[in-house]
Formats: C-alpha cells, sequence, structure tokens
C-alpha cells in the first residue's frame, strides 16, 4: 500500500520532469495538449453561456481535462468510455459534436441532445453516482467472451466509491478478470461532503487491495501520469489481468456546478494554493521546456479550440427547440404504446406554452456563484 | 412451467449466439427452481453465469452487456430481491433507448419469480409488478401456462426493449401443459415479435355474463372460481388472461367489458395503484355506458406479504374470487 503519487510533469524549478512515458511522441504530446486545450475552452464556455442564460445549470470540470485526455489518449479507438457528468464533453474527443454536447445542457432531447454511444464508443452521460460503473464492467464482458481486446474505463469522483454500485462493479470485475479501467478522478469534494467524510481510509487507491486489482495513484493535474497509468492498465487488462484502480489525486477548483457556491463550504484560499497545479498551464510550461511548442503555437492552438466552439455555440442556438412529440419518441425501440397516441393527441388539442429559455442565474447564496478560474 | 421456460431459454440460446444468462446459482445448480437446469452443460460457463450476491451489479452489467450487442437474460433468484436492482431498472434499462434515439435499448430480460402461496420466508412473496408497470420505457409481462411461459420467454429476449418477465412461482410446477417445439414464431430478432407473441390478452374461457380479468398465478383460480359460478349458479364468466401488463391490451379489455357488461379484476398484489386500478379505470373511462356495475377487484391487501402462515387469508381465493363476481354481479 502506497500513498506514492506519481507524477511525469515536474514544476520546471525544484521538482524534475520524469522521462516522457513510453511510446510518446512529440507530436502525441502536441495532439494531447490540443486536447486538453478543447476541454478547457469548451468548459469556460459553457460556464459563459448559462450565465448568460443559454444553457441551463451545469457541471464544470476545470482543472480535471488531464483526468479525461490524458486517459483517452491511452486508449484504442474500439475501447469503450463511460462519463460520468464530470466529463460532460468527452464524447468531443471520439467525434460526438461538441453542439451536441451543449444542446444536453439546454435541456434538448432526442437527436439533438443525445448521441449513438456505438458511434462514438461513447456512453450516454451518467447523471446516477456510480451506476454507469457496472454498465462499463457488463460491456468489457461481453467483449470477453467475445474474445475481443477490447476495454472499457468508467470515470467517477471520490463520493462515489461510497455507493454501493461501485463496490458491486469492482468486485464484478475482479471475480470475472474485466478489461475496465475504473478511474477515479479524486478532486476531494463531493459538493460539500470532504474526502475526509467520504472515506476513513487515506487514499481511494489502497481500496482495491480488497478486490485483489492493483490501485495506483497519480497527479490528476498531470496528463501524462494520468496517460501512462491508463496506458498499463489497459495493457494488462487486454491481456486478461483484469481491471484496474486509478485514483488521479487532484482538487476540485471549481464549483461543483453552476448552481453551487463552494465559499458556504469550504476556504476558497485552499482552492487557490491548488490552482497553481492546474494541467493546461502546466503542460504548456512542460511542452515550451521541452522545446516541443514555441509561445506561438500556443496562440494558434487556443485561438483554433475557440474558433470551434465558438461553431458549436453557433449550431446549438441554431436548434429550433425540440417539438412536442418529441416526448414520445424512442421511448421503446420496437413498438409504441397506445397511451402514447392518446398522449400526444391530447397535446395537440391545446396551445403550445412559450419557448422554454434556460433558468438565469438567480441571486443570492448557492445560486450561480460558481466561477470558472480564470483562464490560460 | 419450470421445464417450458428450460426448453425456451434453450431454443434461443442455441438459435442466437448472443444470448447469455447471469443471475445467483442458475449455472452450477441451475438456478433455485431449475429454470436454468442444465444450460451450463450444453452452453458453457461464458454463457451461462454464476454471479456474485448483487442484484445491481447483474442488472447493471446486463446492460453494459446489451451496449456491446449481447441480448442479456438476467434471473432476480426471489421477488423482493430486485429491490437492490431496481435502479439499474429504472434509471438505465428503462431510460437506455430514449437517451440514445433508440439506437442502443437496453435489450435485456429481467426474470423475476415472484409471489406467494410456496410457503417461504419473509421476503420471498412480494408481487412488484406495478412498480415496474409504472416505469416508461420498461414492457411488463407474466405468463400462465407452459406454452405462453416459453413463446412468451423467447419473444422477451428477442425484443429489443428491456422486459420485466414475471414468473408465477406458485404455477411452476402445479400448471402442466404439452408444449410442442415449435415456436409460432421464428427466433430472429424484429419489431415485431413481442406484439405477436405477448401484447395481446389471451381468452382463457368464454362467457357474457362477466368479465374476469387476471395474470399468472390467479388465472387458474379465477379458472376454478369460473366453473364454480357456472355450476352453482348458471353465471358464465369469460376469464382474459392479460400476459401483458405494460403495455395493457386495451382492446381487448374494453370488448370483454363491453360484451360482458360487468367486470371483475383479480391479483395477488396489493391493490393500492395496483394493475386493477389501471384496468378498472381503463373500463370506466372507455366503456362506462356499456356497464351494469362498476367495476369489481379481489386482490391482496395492502399489507406486507405476511409470514406463511397467514399467506393463505392474503392470497386471493376461490371463494373470494367468487364472492367478488357475485358482489359485481348482484350489483
Amino acid at each position: 500500500m502506497t500513498a506514492e503519487v506519481l507524477y511525469v510533469i515536474g514544476d520546471g524549478a525544484g521538482v524534475p520532469d520524469n522521462d516522457v512515458p513510453e511510446g510518446l511522441s512529440n507530436k502525441d504530446l502536441v495532439a494531447l495538449y490540443r486536447r486538453l486545450v478543447l476541454l478547457r475552452t469548451f468548459d469556460e464556455r459553457a460556464v459563459a453561456l448559462q450565465r448568460q442564460g443559454r444553457i441551463g445549470t451545469y457541471a464544470l470540470y476545470w482543472g480535471e481535462e488531464g483526468t479525461q485526455a490524458g486517459p483517452l489518449y491511452a486508449c484504442d479507438d474500439r475501447d469503450w468510455l463511460f462519463p460520468s457528468y464530470r466529463q460532460n464533453a468527452i464524447g468531443v474527443l471520439r467525434g460526438v459534436a461538441p453542439s451536441t454536447v451543449l444542446a444536453w445542457w439546454r435541456g434538448y432531447g432526442g437527436r439533438h441532445g443525445f448521441w449513438n454511444p456505438r458511434e462514438h464508443r461513447t456512453a450516454p452521460i451518467c447523471v446516477p453516482i456510480a451506476t454507469h460503473l457496472p454498465h462499463a464492467v457488463g460491456l468489457a464482458w461481453a467483449a470477453k467472451i467475445r474474445r475481443e481486446p477490447v476495454a472499457s474505463i468508467a470515470w467517477f469522483g471520490d463520493g462515489a466509491t461510497s455507493e454501493g454500485d461501485w463496490h458491486e462493479a469492482m468486485n464484478f470485475a475482479s471475480v470475472f478478470k474485466v478489461a475496465t479501467v475504473f478511474f477515479c478522478v479524486n478532486n476531494q469534494w463531493a459538493i460539500s461532503t470532504p474526502f475526509s467524510k467520504q472515506t476513513a481510509t487515506e487514499t481511494i487507491s489502497e481500496k482495491a487491495a480488497a478486490y485483489a486489482m492493483p490501485g495506483v495513484r497519480v497527479d490528476g493535474f498531470d496528463p501524462l501520469a494520468c496517460y501512462a497509468a491508463t496506458s498499463q492498465a489497459l495493457e494488462r487488462g487486454r491481456n486478461g489481468g483484469g481491471p484496474t484502480l486509478i485514483e488521479a489525486f487532484c482538487y476540485r477548483l471549481g464549483a461543483h456546478g453552476t448552481a453551487d457556491d463552494p465559499k458556504l463550504y469550504r476556504d476558497e484560499s485552499e482552492a487557490q494554493r491548488w490552482r497553481t497545479l492546474e494541467p493546461v498551464n502546466r503542460m504548456a510550461s512542460y511542452l515550451l521546456r521541452l522545446g516541443v511548442l514555441d509561445d506561438d503555437d500556443l496562440q494558434s492552438i487556443g485561438a483554433e479550440a475557440k474558433k470551434t466552439i465558438a461553431q458549436a455555440v453557433h449550431e446549438m442556438e441554431a436548434i429550433a427547440q425540440p417539438g412536442r412529440e418529441i416526448l414520445f419518441d424512442h421511448v421503446y425501440a420496437s413498438g409504441r404504446p397506445w397511451s402514447f397516441d392518446e398522449g400526444l393527441a391530447e397535446l395537440q388539442g391545446t396551445d403550445r406554452p412559450p419557448a422554454v429559455k434556460p433558468l438565469a442565474p438567480q441571486p443570492g447564496p448557492s445560486t450561480g456563484d460558481a466561477e470558472a478560474p480564470a483562464g490560460t | 412451467m419450470v421445464e417450458a421456460l428450460n426448453l425456451g431459454l434453450r431454443q434461443v440460446m442455441a438459435k442466437d449466439d448472443r444470448v447469455v444468462v447471469l443471475g445467483q446459482d442458475i449455472a452450477q445448480t441451475g438456478g433455485v427452481f431449475r429454470v436454468t437446469a442444465g444450460l451450463l452443460d450444453e452452453f458453457g460457463g461464458d454463457r451461462v453465469i454464476d454471479t456474485p450476491l448483487a442484484e445491481a451489479g447483474i442488472v447493471g452489467s446486463a446492460i453494459g452487456m446489451s451496449l456491446y450487442g449481447m441480448l442479456p437474460v438476467a434471473e432476480i433468484q426471489f421477488d423482493a430481491f430486485v429491490y437492490p436492482g431496481f435502479e439499474q431498472i429504472v434509471v438505465h434499462a428503462a431510460r437506455y433507448a430514449w437517451r440514445t434515439r433508440g439506437e442502443c435499448p437496453a435489450s435485456i430480460v429481467v426474470r423475476i419469480p415472484y409471489g406467494g402461496g410456496v410457503r417461504a420466508p419473509e421476503l420471498h412473496s412480494d408481487c412488484p409488478e406495478a412498480l415496474f408497470t409504472h416505469v416508461p420505457g420498461l414492457k411488463v409481462v407474466s405468463p400462465s401456462t407452459p406454452g405462453d411461459a416459453r413463446n412468451m420467454l423467447v419473444a422477451a429476449i428477442l425484443d429489443p426493449d428491456p422486459v420485466i418477465f414475471m414468473e408465477p412461482k406458485r404455477i411452476y410446477r402445479s400448471i402442466r401443459g404439452d408444449v410442442s417445439d415449435e415456436l409460432p414464431f421464428p427466433i430472429t430478432s424484429s419489431d415485431d415479435i413481442y406484439n405477436n407473441a405477448i401484447a395481446h390478452a389471451r381468452t382463457a374461457r368464454n362467457g357474457d355474463d362477466l368479465a374476469v380479468f387476471t395474470y399468472g398465478a390467479t388465472v387458474p383460480l379465477c379458472m376454478d372460481a369460473a366453473a364454480a359460478l357456472s355450476a352453482d349458479e348458471g353465471v358464465e364468466a369469460r376469464v382474459v388472461d392479460l400476459r401483458s401488463l405494460y403495455p395493457l391490451d386495451a382492446d381487448a379489455i374494453t370488448a370483454a367489458a363491453s360484451a360482458c357488461g360487468r367486470a371483475l379484476v383479480v391479483h395477488e398484489a396489493p391493490r393500492m395503484a395496483g394493475i386493477g386500478a389501471e384496468v378498472s379505470s381503463l373500463i370506466h373511462e372507455r366503456v362506462m355506458a356499456d356497464l351494469e356495475a362498476p367495476v369489481g377487484r379481489v386482490t391482496g391487501f395492502d399489507v406486507p406479504s405476511p409470514q406463511f402462515a397467514n399467506e393463505d387469508d392474503y392470497l386471493p381465493s376461490v371463494d373470494r374470487i367468487v364472492a367478488g363476481a357475485r358482489a359485481v354481479l348482484s350489483w
């Protein structure tokens, strides 16, 4: 059992950089950085959209980009991703239109707010905590039954480890030696519940021992450490070695969501101290140190991401509010219960209420005081 | 009925290698009721899986398997043990089609032996079907004959939507009947399979004086009650086996109620917000003018399913059904 936190990227001063993880070229490092910036840009823009009343309540992930883009970079294209709401935009890195994710937060369903998971090997955003973990296990298990080298990776937070579904998924994965990577983003806060009230253990990674699987603890603000640990876990899983628990130790730099005000329950000066470690600038400094990129490159990568997300916002806002018939669409894949047509007929006999706008931010504590920390 | 369910599983597993069965004690021992007996030998451990004791894990991994293209059949050992898996059924199985634009429905079947009458300990005798009929996105069915059990189970497995398959354990072995090897439909997934095999109610007995709607283990009781009414009072009751609890066969229900002018609903589950409430409401909304009496109900009581010394007091009996019928007939 170890509480050692593995890292790759040093601080450019007293803490030296470790070796670039095996298999990553300079081109890969740049590609990974681009993804970090895209995720960051999406997140900041989404918070702004919520402030402007253009999308609804939003769960931000500012500072956790490395825990998403890093592990994903280790995945094979056939591997499946199981995000929680905190990784809401991860599908964008798998080809889901960013406008679709934004439309989901705008309250749109059907073909506007959802995607086909099989097309992107990315499960839908999971809202109830830890309940997607058994799905990740079942999927990799099915691949194993079919003798196909497909793994799954599921993201969840420290709070999720208190849920029964987490235990059941960890246990199943281990008993049946399934290639699932359990990627815990331990940001130390579950809304207002601190890590110390979530568990009596010192770390999340040590819980792996109860399931006879490896537990690894990495710096969650270090995208390359997240990449390296996931890469090893996937290789092990594909070779029949079973699941791995990875704890990406970091800190929730922003609010839980746009309706949350962390000042009510924590000392924000602590968040300020952690902020110096955030992954996007850290990766940028690292790439500058390595001489892989220069300031102009950083500028142009940032501008490119801004352009992509601006276009996505434009596309999202071009979508009309879905019609009433959408209520009854796709509830069943086969057949249409008779009550659906009755319901639709009832609706169509009445005037439609005015178009729904996301709720504007409300004044006062705990309603919209969340801030995304100033960006790169 | 146990053999018929077993036959259905074997037939569909032999034909379609996407089908896997998983649950507690289902492989080595063939399930506590032996529904899955022999499957391990025939299809191997990859497809017939003993799991740890964890219903959320069972249902949840079945959903994940379905996402990868399998057709999992999850067994819940006893009715009341489904509650730990309830969240997976409600928030995921029922919503996956909707959440994926219809592309990835949770194509799973959750088999649940349910109901009392087998002298079992606490929480082995619940009738939770109405908990599931209230959840949009699920199909909920219950057979009452061996032939239906086989056909409906195969159809449920092939149907792309999640099906809660309620097996009336009291008549697992008491109801016998020949089941031909021939299925009335091909073993291939199609959008119509559910509609052909399950969605329609079955007229179990003809009659024009009173329509009795029921399903599962109370079907044979209603048949006995109908025979008694015929013998004692010359009243001919039509017994309608609902088979599908969601969606309900509204046309068959209203047609039978209209034809008879009097109707009774019988089920073992508690009365409050049960299937009987829905059937009664449907009849009153659609064909009240054809009725000569309000729709009656004979059901379990709104109490916990009792310890078995008292379960015969709780379960609808032939006498209670006859009394309920008389109340509707004499209104």
